[in-house]
Protein backbone atom coordinates (compact mmCIF):
# COMPACT_ATOMS: atom_id res chain seq x y z
CA UNK A 1 0.00 0.00 0.00
CA UNK A 2 1.25 3.40 -0.84
CA UNK A 3 2.32 6.04 1.59
CA UNK A 4 -0.65 7.91 0.87
CA UNK A 5 0.09 11.21 2.90
CA UNK A 6 0.07 14.43 2.82
CA UNK A 7 -3.00 14.19 0.78
CA UNK A 8 -2.55 17.23 -1.70
CA UNK A 9 -5.39 18.76 -3.51
CA UNK A 10 -4.85 20.97 -5.51
CA UNK A 11 -7.35 23.71 -7.98
CA UNK A 12 -10.23 20.11 -7.70
CA UNK A 13 -13.40 21.13 -9.77
CA UNK A 14 -16.27 19.66 -9.93
CA UNK A 15 -19.06 21.37 -12.74
CA UNK A 16 -21.70 19.02 -13.52
CA UNK A 17 -24.01 20.35 -16.88
CA UNK A 18 -22.04 24.05 -16.20
CA UNK A 19 -22.49 24.07 -12.84
CA UNK A 20 -19.82 24.93 -10.37
CA UNK A 21 -20.26 22.23 -7.82
CA UNK A 22 -16.47 22.55 -6.71
CA UNK A 23 -14.95 25.70 -7.80
CA UNK A 24 -11.19 25.22 -7.13
CA UNK A 25 -10.40 23.01 -3.67
CA UNK A 26 -7.36 23.78 -2.14
CA UNK A 27 -6.93 21.00 0.47
CA UNK A 28 -3.14 19.33 2.29
CA UNK A 29 -4.31 16.86 5.08
CA UNK A 30 -1.84 14.69 6.85
CA UNK A 31 -1.68 11.16 8.33
CA UNK A 32 -3.47 10.95 11.13
CA UNK A 33 -6.74 12.45 13.09
CA UNK A 34 -10.61 13.23 12.17
CA UNK A 35 -11.08 16.19 10.18
CA UNK A 36 -14.39 17.54 9.94
CA UNK A 37 -15.75 19.07 6.80
CA UNK A 38 -18.34 21.69 7.95
CA UNK A 39 -20.48 23.73 5.51
CA UNK A 40 -23.84 25.18 4.52
CA UNK A 41 -25.73 23.10 2.10
CA UNK A 42 -24.78 22.79 -1.41
CA UNK A 43 -20.96 23.49 -0.32
CA UNK A 44 -19.57 20.79 -1.98
CA UNK A 45 -18.81 19.02 1.12
CA UNK A 46 -20.19 15.25 0.00
CA UNK A 47 -19.40 15.62 -3.75
CA UNK A 48 -15.86 16.41 -2.18
CA UNK A 49 -15.81 12.89 -0.75
CA UNK A 50 -17.36 11.81 -3.27
CA UNK A 51 -14.11 12.85 -5.81
CA UNK A 52 -11.43 11.30 -3.15
CA UNK A 53 -12.88 8.15 -3.36
CA UNK A 54 -13.07 7.95 -7.20
CA UNK A 55 -16.96 8.48 -7.40
CA UNK A 56 -17.33 11.43 -9.33
CA UNK A 57 -14.46 12.43 -11.72
CA UNK A 58 -13.50 15.90 -11.46
CA UNK A 59 -12.86 18.43 -14.33
CA UNK A 60 -10.06 19.83 -13.27
CA UNK A 61 -7.50 19.98 -10.60
CA UNK A 62 -5.25 17.75 -8.21
CA UNK A 63 -5.40 14.94 -5.75
CA UNK A 64 -1.77 14.12 -5.17
CA UNK A 65 -1.81 10.80 -2.47
CA UNK A 66 1.58 10.99 -0.96
CA UNK A 67 2.94 11.55 -4.46
CA UNK A 68 0.98 9.20 -6.32
CA UNK A 69 -2.21 8.28 -7.92
CA UNK A 70 -5.48 7.10 -5.90
CA UNK A 71 -4.66 3.65 -4.35
CA UNK A 72 -6.44 0.36 -5.31
CA UNK A 73 -7.34 -0.23 -2.11
CA UNK A 74 -7.27 2.09 1.62
CA UNK A 75 -9.56 4.85 0.84
CA UNK A 76 -13.52 3.86 1.96
CA UNK A 77 -16.33 6.09 2.56
CA UNK A 78 -19.57 5.28 4.72
CA UNK A 79 -22.56 7.30 3.76
CA UNK A 80 -25.53 8.65 5.11
CA UNK A 81 -27.93 5.61 4.66
CA UNK A 82 -25.68 2.78 4.24
CA UNK A 83 -26.61 -0.41 1.95
CA UNK A 84 -27.87 -3.31 3.52
CA UNK A 85 -27.67 -6.94 1.51
CA UNK A 86 -30.56 -9.27 1.62
CA UNK A 87 -27.84 -11.45 4.45
CA UNK A 88 -26.67 -11.63 7.78
CA UNK A 89 -25.26 -9.27 9.72
CA UNK A 90 -21.85 -11.26 9.60
CA UNK A 91 -21.96 -11.60 5.99
CA UNK A 92 -22.66 -7.92 4.90
CA UNK A 93 -19.75 -6.94 7.09
CA UNK A 94 -17.61 -9.91 5.52
CA UNK A 95 -18.48 -8.91 2.17
CA UNK A 96 -16.18 -5.86 2.19
CA UNK A 97 -13.02 -8.03 1.95
CA UNK A 98 -13.67 -10.17 -0.70
CA UNK A 99 -11.84 -8.22 -3.42
CA UNK A 100 -8.98 -8.44 -0.99
CA UNK A 101 -8.74 -12.10 -1.95
CA UNK A 102 -8.94 -13.27 1.87
CA UNK A 103 -10.95 -16.90 2.19
CA UNK A 104 -14.03 -16.70 2.87
CA UNK A 105 -13.74 -18.31 6.57
CA UNK A 106 -10.90 -15.69 7.52
CA UNK A 107 -13.29 -13.27 6.20
CA UNK A 108 -16.14 -14.13 8.49
CA UNK A 109 -13.47 -14.14 11.57
CA UNK A 110 -12.26 -10.49 10.67
CA UNK A 111 -16.05 -9.58 10.16
CA UNK A 112 -16.60 -10.80 13.86
CA UNK A 113 -14.11 -9.03 15.16
CA UNK A 114 -15.31 -6.06 14.25
CA UNK A 115 -18.89 -6.74 14.97
CA UNK A 116 -17.93 -7.12 18.21
CA UNK A 117 -16.13 -3.78 18.50
CA UNK A 118 -18.72 -1.76 17.30
CA UNK A 119 -21.25 -3.66 19.88
CA UNK A 120 -23.17 -5.57 17.19
CA UNK A 121 -21.52 -9.32 18.17
CA UNK A 122 -24.35 -10.27 19.56
CA UNK A 123 -26.06 -9.87 16.08
CA UNK A 124 -24.08 -11.51 14.28
CA UNK A 125 -26.44 -14.22 12.83
CA UNK A 126 -29.49 -11.59 12.17
CA UNK A 127 -30.88 -10.32 9.27
CA UNK A 128 -28.98 -6.69 8.40
CA UNK A 129 -32.43 -5.36 7.04
CA UNK A 130 -34.25 -5.72 10.44
CA UNK A 131 -31.60 -3.47 12.17
CA UNK A 132 -32.21 0.00 13.37
CA UNK A 133 -31.21 2.83 11.88
CA UNK A 134 -28.40 3.30 14.23
CA UNK A 135 -27.33 -0.21 14.19
CA UNK A 136 -26.98 -0.12 10.29
CA UNK A 137 -24.59 2.81 10.96
CA UNK A 138 -22.65 0.73 12.98
CA UNK A 139 -22.82 -2.23 10.43
CA UNK A 140 -21.37 0.22 7.20
CA UNK A 141 -18.44 1.35 10.09
CA UNK A 142 -17.37 -2.07 10.85
CA UNK A 143 -17.79 -2.86 7.37
CA UNK A 144 -15.29 0.10 6.10
CA UNK A 145 -13.45 -1.17 9.76
CA UNK A 146 -12.59 -4.57 8.61
CA UNK A 147 -11.05 -3.16 5.54
CA UNK A 148 -8.54 -1.73 7.45
CA UNK A 149 -8.77 1.63 5.54
CA UNK A 150 -5.84 4.21 5.75
CA UNK A 151 -8.51 7.08 4.81
CA UNK A 152 -12.05 6.65 5.90
CA UNK A 153 -14.30 8.83 4.07
CA UNK A 154 -18.07 9.90 6.37
CA UNK A 155 -20.90 11.25 5.25
CA UNK A 156 -22.74 12.80 7.76
CA UNK A 157 -22.98 9.25 9.06
CA UNK A 158 -24.98 10.90 12.13
CA UNK A 159 -27.82 12.83 10.37
CA UNK A 160 -30.88 10.64 10.62
CA UNK A 161 -29.70 9.46 13.87
CA UNK A 162 -30.99 9.60 17.84
CA UNK A 163 -28.25 11.14 20.32
CA UNK A 164 -27.93 7.68 21.41
CA UNK A 165 -27.14 6.20 18.17
CA UNK A 166 -24.84 9.25 17.78
CA UNK A 167 -23.34 9.39 20.48
CA UNK A 168 -22.19 5.27 19.73
CA UNK A 169 -21.12 6.13 16.41
CA UNK A 170 -18.86 8.47 17.96
CA UNK A 171 -17.33 6.19 19.92
CA UNK A 172 -16.56 3.69 17.35
CA UNK A 173 -15.21 7.07 15.18
CA UNK A 174 -12.57 7.25 17.65
CA UNK A 175 -11.79 3.98 17.94
CA UNK A 176 -11.11 3.55 14.39
CA UNK A 177 -8.76 6.77 14.26
CA UNK A 178 -7.00 5.02 17.31
CA UNK A 179 -6.38 1.89 15.33
CA UNK A 180 -4.85 4.31 12.73
CA UNK A 181 -7.75 5.47 10.54
CA UNK A 182 -7.26 9.02 8.86
CA UNK A 183 -10.75 10.33 8.89
CA UNK A 184 -12.59 13.36 7.01
CA UNK A 185 -15.73 13.54 7.59
CA UNK A 186 -18.55 15.44 6.76
CA UNK A 187 -21.23 17.06 9.11
CA UNK A 188 -23.63 19.39 10.04
CA UNK A 189 -23.13 19.02 13.68
CA UNK A 190 -21.34 21.88 15.28
CA UNK A 191 -21.11 19.93 18.78
CA UNK A 192 -20.54 16.58 17.14
CA UNK A 193 -17.27 18.80 15.33
CA UNK A 194 -16.29 20.04 19.17
CA UNK A 195 -16.58 16.59 20.17
CA UNK A 196 -14.89 14.94 17.07
CA UNK A 197 -12.65 16.78 15.41
CA UNK A 198 -9.09 17.63 15.49
CA UNK A 199 -9.20 20.33 12.95
CA UNK A 200 -11.83 22.04 10.77
CA UNK A 201 -12.49 22.45 7.39
CA UNK A 202 -14.86 24.97 6.57
CA UNK A 203 -16.55 24.94 3.12
CA UNK A 204 -18.70 27.34 0.98
CA UNK A 205 -19.98 27.70 -2.70
CA UNK A 206 -17.27 24.59 -3.65
CA UNK A 207 -14.23 25.99 -2.15
CA UNK A 208 -12.52 25.45 1.40
CA UNK A 209 -12.73 29.09 2.87
CA UNK A 210 -10.54 27.74 5.98
CA UNK A 211 -8.63 25.04 7.70
CA UNK A 212 -8.19 25.28 11.59
CA UNK A 213 -7.37 23.11 14.76
CA UNK A 214 -11.32 22.96 15.72
CA UNK A 215 -10.92 25.13 18.71
CA UNK A 216 -9.56 28.06 17.07
CA UNK A 217 -12.19 27.53 14.57
CA UNK A 218 -14.63 28.08 16.72
CA UNK A 219 -13.01 30.84 18.92
CA UNK A 220 -11.79 32.96 16.61
CA UNK A 221 -13.37 32.34 12.99
CA UNK A 222 -11.41 33.54 9.87
CA UNK A 223 -14.26 34.99 8.04
CA UNK A 224 -17.31 36.26 8.38
CA UNK A 225 -18.80 33.17 6.82
CA UNK A 226 -18.10 30.85 8.94
CA UNK A 227 -18.76 32.95 11.78
CA UNK A 228 -22.31 33.35 10.47
CA UNK A 229 -22.21 29.72 9.88
CA UNK A 230 -21.59 29.12 13.77
CA UNK A 231 -23.67 30.90 14.48
CA UNK A 232 -26.70 29.84 12.70
CA UNK A 233 -26.61 32.94 10.44
CA UNK A 234 -25.30 32.04 7.55
CA UNK A 235 -27.76 32.69 4.50
CA UNK A 236 -29.58 29.70 2.37
CA UNK A 237 -27.93 29.85 -1.05
CA UNK A 238 -29.37 28.67 -4.44
CA UNK A 239 -26.27 27.35 -6.19
CA UNK A 240 -27.69 26.61 -9.28
CA UNK B 1 -74.14 -37.66 -20.46
CA UNK B 2 -72.69 -34.67 -22.44
CA UNK B 3 -69.33 -35.15 -24.12
CA UNK B 4 -67.96 -32.27 -22.17
CA UNK B 5 -68.69 -34.35 -19.30
CA UNK B 6 -67.92 -37.58 -20.25
CA UNK B 7 -64.82 -36.15 -21.59
CA UNK B 8 -63.22 -35.08 -17.84
CA UNK B 9 -64.80 -37.95 -16.23
CA UNK B 10 -62.45 -40.11 -17.88
CA UNK B 11 -59.45 -37.37 -17.57
CA UNK B 12 -60.35 -37.45 -13.87
CA UNK B 13 -59.91 -41.79 -14.31
CA UNK B 14 -57.10 -41.44 -15.69
CA UNK B 15 -55.30 -39.27 -13.11
CA UNK B 16 -57.45 -41.20 -10.29
CA UNK B 17 -55.54 -44.41 -11.53
CA UNK B 18 -52.03 -43.19 -12.40
CA UNK B 19 -52.06 -44.19 -15.10
CA UNK B 20 -48.59 -45.58 -16.54
CA UNK B 21 -48.74 -43.42 -19.78
CA UNK B 22 -49.19 -40.20 -17.83
CA UNK B 23 -46.97 -40.92 -15.69
CA UNK B 24 -44.23 -41.03 -17.83
CA UNK B 25 -45.46 -38.23 -20.28
CA UNK B 26 -45.40 -35.82 -16.54
CA UNK B 27 -42.12 -37.01 -16.03
CA UNK B 28 -40.55 -36.22 -19.24
CA UNK B 29 -41.67 -32.77 -19.37
CA UNK B 30 -40.85 -32.22 -15.86
CA UNK B 31 -37.28 -33.08 -16.76
CA UNK B 32 -37.03 -31.47 -20.42
CA UNK B 33 -38.06 -28.19 -19.07
CA UNK B 34 -36.43 -28.23 -15.48
CA UNK B 35 -33.27 -29.14 -18.06
CA UNK B 36 -33.95 -26.07 -19.88
CA UNK B 37 -35.32 -23.93 -16.72
CA UNK B 38 -31.00 -24.85 -15.52
CA UNK B 39 -29.67 -24.01 -18.33
CA UNK B 40 -31.52 -20.87 -18.59
CA UNK B 41 -30.53 -19.86 -14.83
CA UNK B 42 -27.09 -20.90 -15.20
CA UNK B 43 -26.87 -18.62 -18.18
CA UNK B 44 -29.73 -16.28 -18.17
CA UNK B 45 -29.54 -14.84 -15.07
CA UNK B 46 -25.90 -13.96 -15.43
CA UNK B 47 -26.60 -12.75 -18.95
CA UNK B 48 -29.42 -10.33 -17.63
CA UNK B 49 -26.96 -8.80 -14.74
CA UNK B 50 -24.48 -8.30 -17.07
CA UNK B 51 -26.89 -6.02 -19.05
CA UNK B 52 -27.76 -4.28 -16.08
CA UNK B 53 -24.29 -3.73 -14.64
CA UNK B 54 -22.27 -3.43 -18.14
CA UNK B 55 -21.52 -0.38 -19.93
CA UNK B 56 -20.46 -1.25 -23.21
CA UNK B 57 -20.85 -0.08 -26.31
CA UNK B 58 -24.07 -1.53 -28.31
CA UNK B 59 -25.91 -2.29 -24.66
CA UNK B 60 -29.04 -0.42 -25.10
CA UNK B 61 -29.14 -2.87 -28.90
CA UNK B 62 -28.17 -6.18 -26.86
CA UNK B 63 -30.98 -5.06 -24.44
CA UNK B 64 -33.53 -4.27 -27.42
CA UNK B 65 -32.68 -8.14 -28.95
CA UNK B 66 -32.60 -9.40 -25.61
CA UNK B 67 -36.69 -7.93 -25.51
CA UNK B 68 -37.14 -8.87 -28.69
CA UNK B 69 -35.71 -12.79 -28.58
CA UNK B 70 -38.52 -13.01 -25.58
CA UNK B 71 -41.07 -12.86 -28.25
CA UNK B 72 -39.40 -15.51 -31.02
CA UNK B 73 -41.49 -18.05 -31.92
CA UNK B 74 -41.37 -21.43 -30.95
CA UNK B 75 -41.48 -22.89 -33.71
CA UNK B 76 -38.95 -20.56 -35.85
CA UNK B 77 -36.60 -21.37 -33.20
CA UNK B 78 -37.38 -25.23 -33.46
CA UNK B 79 -36.61 -24.68 -37.14
CA UNK B 80 -33.05 -23.20 -36.60
CA UNK B 81 -32.01 -25.68 -34.06
CA UNK B 82 -33.10 -29.00 -36.16
CA UNK B 83 -31.07 -27.17 -38.65
CA UNK B 84 -28.37 -27.34 -35.84
CA UNK B 85 -28.34 -30.70 -34.92
CA UNK B 86 -29.14 -32.55 -38.65
CA UNK B 87 -27.01 -35.03 -39.54
CA UNK B 88 -25.92 -32.20 -42.13
CA UNK B 89 -25.48 -29.43 -39.36
CA UNK B 90 -22.93 -28.47 -37.83
CA UNK B 91 -23.67 -30.38 -34.44
CA UNK B 92 -25.09 -33.42 -36.86
CA UNK B 93 -22.25 -35.64 -35.62
CA UNK B 94 -23.68 -35.42 -31.66
CA UNK B 95 -27.16 -37.27 -32.90
CA UNK B 96 -29.13 -35.42 -30.46
CA UNK B 97 -31.80 -34.82 -32.92
CA UNK B 98 -35.63 -36.31 -32.25
CA UNK B 99 -33.47 -37.07 -28.26
CA UNK B 100 -34.95 -35.23 -25.07
CA UNK B 101 -31.63 -33.45 -25.19
CA UNK B 102 -32.62 -32.07 -28.43
CA UNK B 103 -35.78 -30.42 -26.79
CA UNK B 104 -33.80 -29.31 -23.73
CA UNK B 105 -31.49 -27.42 -25.82
CA UNK B 106 -34.44 -26.31 -28.08
CA UNK B 107 -36.40 -24.53 -24.91
CA UNK B 108 -33.30 -23.57 -23.65
CA UNK B 109 -33.21 -21.05 -25.97
CA UNK B 110 -36.66 -19.91 -25.72
CA UNK B 111 -36.36 -19.21 -21.69
CA UNK B 112 -32.95 -18.04 -21.91
CA UNK B 113 -33.89 -13.79 -23.45
CA UNK B 114 -37.44 -14.59 -21.14
CA UNK B 115 -35.01 -14.91 -17.83
CA UNK B 116 -32.34 -13.09 -18.88
CA UNK B 117 -34.84 -9.98 -19.50
CA UNK B 118 -36.56 -10.10 -16.32
CA UNK B 119 -32.95 -10.42 -14.08
CA UNK B 120 -31.82 -7.43 -16.01
CA UNK B 121 -34.66 -5.15 -14.87
CA UNK B 122 -34.80 -6.60 -11.32
CA UNK B 123 -30.51 -6.66 -11.18
CA UNK B 124 -30.95 -3.20 -12.56
CA UNK B 125 -33.43 -1.68 -9.79
CA UNK B 126 -30.62 -3.02 -7.21
CA UNK B 127 -27.79 -1.89 -9.31
CA UNK B 128 -28.61 1.56 -8.67
CA UNK B 129 -29.13 1.10 -4.99
CA UNK B 130 -25.78 -0.64 -4.44
CA UNK B 131 -23.53 1.05 -7.35
CA UNK B 132 -21.66 3.45 -5.36
CA UNK B 133 -20.90 1.46 -2.53
CA UNK B 134 -19.56 -1.45 -4.45
CA UNK B 135 -17.43 0.98 -6.39
CA UNK B 136 -16.47 2.80 -2.61
CA UNK B 137 -15.84 -1.34 -2.01
CA UNK B 138 -13.48 -1.94 -5.23
CA UNK B 139 -15.72 -4.86 -6.53
CA UNK B 140 -14.61 -6.32 -9.28
CA UNK B 141 -17.64 -6.08 -12.50
CA UNK B 142 -18.02 -9.91 -11.88
CA UNK B 143 -18.00 -9.18 -7.89
CA UNK B 144 -20.68 -6.70 -8.44
CA UNK B 145 -23.05 -9.51 -10.57
CA UNK B 146 -22.16 -12.04 -8.29
CA UNK B 147 -23.31 -10.19 -5.18
CA UNK B 148 -26.32 -8.53 -6.54
CA UNK B 149 -27.63 -11.71 -8.21
CA UNK B 150 -27.34 -13.32 -4.65
CA UNK B 151 -28.65 -10.29 -3.05
CA UNK B 152 -32.17 -10.16 -5.50
CA UNK B 153 -32.04 -14.06 -5.40
CA UNK B 154 -36.04 -14.09 -4.18
CA UNK B 155 -36.59 -11.79 -6.56
CA UNK B 156 -34.94 -13.98 -9.44
CA UNK B 157 -37.83 -16.42 -8.44
CA UNK B 158 -40.47 -14.88 -11.08
CA UNK B 159 -37.67 -15.06 -13.73
CA UNK B 160 -37.32 -19.19 -12.76
CA UNK B 161 -41.18 -19.06 -12.85
CA UNK B 162 -41.46 -17.13 -16.24
CA UNK B 163 -39.17 -19.21 -18.00
CA UNK B 164 -40.85 -22.56 -16.68
CA UNK B 165 -44.48 -21.62 -17.46
CA UNK B 166 -42.85 -20.70 -20.97
CA UNK B 167 -41.21 -23.90 -21.47
CA UNK B 168 -43.77 -26.33 -20.12
CA UNK B 169 -46.49 -24.29 -22.00
CA UNK B 170 -44.48 -24.50 -25.43
CA UNK B 171 -45.00 -27.32 -28.42
CA UNK B 172 -43.77 -25.83 -31.72
CA UNK B 173 -40.03 -25.99 -31.13
CA UNK B 174 -40.11 -29.70 -28.89
CA UNK B 175 -42.77 -31.02 -31.84
CA UNK B 176 -39.68 -29.94 -34.68
CA UNK B 177 -36.54 -31.55 -32.78
CA UNK B 178 -38.34 -34.18 -30.79
CA UNK B 179 -39.97 -35.96 -33.34
CA UNK B 180 -43.41 -36.82 -30.33
CA UNK B 181 -41.71 -40.28 -30.41
CA UNK B 182 -43.75 -42.12 -28.42
CA UNK B 183 -42.15 -43.30 -24.64
CA UNK B 184 -39.16 -41.52 -26.35
CA UNK B 185 -39.96 -37.62 -26.98
CA UNK B 186 -43.68 -37.32 -26.33
CA UNK B 187 -44.40 -34.36 -23.52
CA UNK B 188 -47.57 -32.78 -22.07
CA UNK B 189 -47.67 -30.20 -24.84
CA UNK B 190 -46.97 -32.60 -27.85
CA UNK B 191 -48.99 -35.24 -26.43
CA UNK B 192 -52.41 -32.54 -26.12
CA UNK B 193 -51.99 -31.65 -29.43
CA UNK B 194 -51.37 -34.88 -30.97
CA UNK B 195 -54.27 -36.62 -28.75
CA UNK B 196 -56.81 -33.78 -29.97
CA UNK B 197 -56.10 -34.31 -33.54
CA UNK B 198 -56.98 -37.92 -33.19
CA UNK B 199 -60.34 -36.91 -31.47
CA UNK B 200 -59.02 -39.06 -27.68
CA UNK B 201 -59.91 -36.10 -25.63
CA UNK B 202 -59.76 -37.99 -22.64
CA UNK B 203 -56.02 -38.15 -22.25
CA UNK B 204 -55.55 -34.43 -23.53
CA UNK B 205 -57.52 -33.44 -21.47
CA UNK B 206 -55.46 -35.12 -18.55
CA UNK B 207 -52.29 -33.80 -19.29
CA UNK B 208 -53.77 -30.31 -19.30
CA UNK B 209 -55.34 -30.44 -16.10
CA UNK B 210 -51.42 -31.72 -14.65
CA UNK B 211 -49.99 -29.16 -16.62
CA UNK B 212 -51.99 -26.39 -15.29
CA UNK B 213 -51.78 -28.03 -11.86
CA UNK B 214 -48.17 -28.43 -11.84
CA UNK B 215 -47.90 -24.80 -12.65
CA UNK B 216 -49.85 -23.81 -10.00
CA UNK B 217 -48.50 -25.78 -7.30
CA UNK B 218 -45.14 -24.62 -8.37
CA UNK B 219 -46.13 -20.95 -8.18
CA UNK B 220 -47.91 -21.40 -5.19
CA UNK B 221 -44.73 -22.79 -3.54
CA UNK B 222 -42.71 -19.40 -5.01
CA UNK B 223 -44.89 -17.14 -3.31
CA UNK B 224 -44.84 -18.84 -0.11
CA UNK B 225 -40.87 -18.80 -0.71
CA UNK B 226 -41.10 -14.98 -1.18
CA UNK B 227 -43.02 -14.89 1.58
CA UNK B 228 -40.30 -16.65 4.10
CA UNK B 229 -37.84 -14.53 2.49
CA UNK B 230 -39.32 -10.97 3.07
CA UNK B 231 -40.18 -12.21 6.63
CA UNK B 232 -36.83 -13.39 7.54
CA UNK B 233 -34.47 -11.21 5.44
CA UNK B 234 -36.57 -8.30 4.98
Amino acid sequence: MSAMFPLRIRGLCFQPNGRRVLDGVDLELGGEGITLLLGPNGAGKSVLLRALCGLVEPSGGTIDWGGAGRPDFGVTMVFQHPMVLRASVLENVALALKPHGIARRERRRRAATVLARVGLGAREADSARHLSGGEKQRLALARAWVTAPRLLLLDEPTASLDPSATAEVERIVREIRTDGTRILMATHNLGQATRLGDDVVFMSAGRVREHAPVQRFFARPASDEARLFIQGELPWRMNF
Amino acid sequence: MSLFATTFSEAFSLLATFDDRVAEIVALSLRVSGGAVLIGTLVGLPLGACLAIGNFPGKHAASVLMNGLMGAPSVVVGVVVYLLLSRSGPLGDYGLLYTPGAMVFAQSLLVIPLMAAIARQVIEDAWQRYAEELHVMRFSWWHSVTTLLYDCRHSLIVALLAGLGRAMSEVGAVMIVGGNIDRATRVMTTTIALETSKGDLPLAIALGIVLIVVILVLNAVAFAMRGWAMRRYG
